[in-house]
């Protein structure tokens, strides 16, 4: 019966695929031709650009790039260089100090309009206007902002406080705060609106059992849903990070660098060595330390993410 | 009717009784000045107004003439409101090149824009189909590396697309940028698209094929006008992102091509001459008002944007 039922069928099965071959190729071919830009970008620009970068950063390429075997002369003398360590040491401050403050203002903010409150869409387009505006634009605003004969510090002196004193943009060891102030102000809105979302995923009867058992909201909060949001808290964290590594056009905004070289960051130190001083070599030995980077940021939450999914 | 009656009086006899027990019926009224709530009204009002307050200083300071902001409190309004630095800004301020204004700038950048916008969603839309209904083997290396470049900085590319553009002939011209714009919004595009387009119900597709459609047939005729939401978010997406794009701008076109966010740049801090910063914030707020239309017009489908592209995967 077997046998007969799959030589009786057979021949038609066969038909049937030898009728659909040539179709299911030809479809084939036409989602691989409309996908050719994409694999275009991700082979050749996305993979192909990087692995060219990591290539040549091991040459001692100057004003044109070069296949002149260098080994790490460009790493020693990327590390050795005061500038690049500066740039290292900013970011490092800049990155912990922006990540605390993101989580915390965006997470802070988002309990509070989720208090059930009125006005709450007024409340969220006030917070999240400034990322709609570039880097550069809010660079110039708090330029302005914290500039001494303009600024804070000029009207709380009108105000009768003479010797009032806020400067950051032109104290050394203030100036990455300065960056800061700008860069939360931009960046919190985004953050604020994915806890939001996050917090309004969360079942109203985890509350209610809250509440039932006398726990303070606070406390909720810190014992219960932070906890739960865990995944979101994550998300955010790789978004802020990765925003941070490429950190550029806010500081040629606001202080180009300076004072002095105080507030130099990598992805500019790049843009000086590439296109300023012709010194190629060294821009690619710094962005791949940059990408670098970026593998450290990410690897543990690809793991994260991907390796739990896998077990779950 | 005694029933009635003996109930009716019952029931008066009860209802103050009620009334001193319950009190008001109804929902207990919230108390509007409540610890609680003057607490959270009072700091959501207080972060509000430091965040309002920079857009209002700008404006603010922009309608001043230059004597006025010299000795005034930059909080305080305009004595003289005065539309002369908006004028300045527009169509004078110099660069240290030319003086003809931020004109230049935004032209060009509305010439970069239209082009990489409609080219990147097209781009996009078409990846994020291709990717979610007509899978084929290796198409999702390629997409996993797509998602992947997303996070790579981008100064580890910009050095291998200059070589590139300069061996196509693109390099330093306003197509060579548009192409670039193409590339790097593709990552977060095709993810919305191709999110989006998995969700469509499988039996749609197949009776369109059933019916004889092919790829592009069912592509214009089914798929596209049922996705018009995300259309509309992948363009807010990109219009905010190329006109507030400066790094692409400084390193692939060349100077009489800045886009404006370079202009605007190079106006304010050029080192030559008095600063006027009336001009200098009107040129600044020049520079924002499209990506602030674009916010304050679209409301909703903007945080439904940013949202998609931040949950990534």
């Amino acid at each position: 019966m077997a046998i007969a039922d799959e030589a009786g069928n057979a021949p038609a099965a066969q038909a049937g695929t030898e009728a659909r071959r040539p179709v299911r190729i030809l479809k084939n071919l036409q989602s691989k031709m409309a996908l050719i830009p994409m694999m275009f970008t991700a082979l050749v620009v996305f993979l192909g650009g990087t692995i060219w970068t990591v290539v040549y950063s091991f040459t001692d390429s100057g004003l044109l790039p070069r296949l002149e075997w260098a080994g790490l002369e460009q790493y020693d003398r990327l590390w050795g260089t005061r500038k690049w360590l500066v740039s290292i040491e900013n970011l490092a401050i800049y990155g912990v100090c922006s990540v605390v403050g993101t989580l915390v203002i965006g997470f802070v903010l988002a309990a509070l309009l989720d208090r059930k409150i009125r006005g709450e869409n007024a409340f969220r387009t006030i917070f999240l206007y400034p990322f709609a505006l570039s880097f550069i634009v809010t660079g110039l605003i708090w330029q302005w902002l914290l500039n001494p004969e303009l600024g804070f510090q000029q009207v709380v002196r009108g105000m009768g406080w003479e010797s009032f004193t806020f400067d950051p943009l032109n104290n050394p060891d203030l100036v990455m705060f300065g960056l800061l102030i700008a860069g939360l102000w931009q960046g919190t809105g985004l953050i604020m609106c994915i806890m939001l979302a996050g917090l309004r995923g969360i079942d109203e009867d985890i509350w209610k059992a809250a509440r039932v058992d006398g726990i303070g909201t606070v406390k909720t909060y810190i014992r219960v849903i932070i906890p739960m949001m865990r995944p979101v808290f994550v998300t955010s964290l790789v978004l802020i990070a990765s925003g941070i590594v490429k950190l550029y056009d806010l500081v040629v905004a606001m202080t180009s660098g300076g004072p002095g070289i105080a507030s130099e960051v990598p992805a500019k130190y790049v843009m000086q060595a590439m296109f300023g001083g012709q010194n190629l070599g060294q821009g690619f030995a710094a962005s791949t330390m940059m990408l670098v980077m970026v593998v450290i940021i990410l690897v543990p939450w690809a793991y994260l993410e991907f390796g739990g999914r896998k077990r779950g | 009717m005694a029933n009635v009656g003996t109930l009716a009086s019952t029931m008066a006899a009860e209802e103050p009784v009620r009334d001193r027990l319950d009190g008001p019926s109804g929902p207990r009224p919230k108390k509007v000045f409540s610890r609680t709530n003057i607490i959270v009204y009072g700091t959501l009002f207080v972060v509000a107004v430091y965040y309002a307050l920079p857009l209002y200083v700008m404006l603010v300071t922009s309608l001043k003439g230059m004597p006025e902001i010299r000795v005034g409190n930059i909080f305080a309004p305009p004595i003289e409101a005065t539309f002369q630095p908006w004028i300045k800004a527009w169509s004078e301020a110099c660069t240290g090149i030319n003086c003809d204004g931020l004109s230049r700038g935004f032209w060009n950048s509305v010439t970069i824009l239209i082009p990489s916008v409609i080219i990147s969603i097209a781009v996009a839309s078409v990846n994020g189909y291709a990717l979610s209904m007509w899978k084929f083997k290796g198409s999702e290396v390629f997409f996993t590396i797509l998602m992947i470049g997303a996070f790579i900085p981008y100064q580890v590319m910009l050095y291998p697309i200059v070589i590139l553009l300069r061996e196509a002939g693109l390099y330093g011209s306003l197509t060579g940028l548009v192409l670039v714009h193409v590339a790097f919004g593709m990552p977060i595009n095709t993810l919305l698209f191709r999110n989006y387009f998995a969700a469509i119900p499988e039996e749609l597709f197949k009776a369109a094929r059933v019916d004889g459609a092919g790829f592009w047939g069912i592509f214009v005729r089914i798929i596209m006008p049922m996705s018009l939401p995300i259309f509309v978010v992948a363009l807010i997406i990109q219009v905010t992102g190329i006109w507030n794009d400066f790094l692409f701008g400084v390193v692939y076109v060349r100077p009489e091509n800045y886009p404006m966010t370079v202009q605007l740049n190079n106006i304010v801090n050029s080192v030559q001459g008095v600063k006027e910063y009336n001009v200098n914030m009107a040129a600044t707020l020049l520079t924002g008002l499209v990506p602030l239309v674009v916010y304050f017009f679209s409301g909703k489908l903007f945080v439904r944007g940013i949202a998609a592209g931040a949950v990534k995967g």
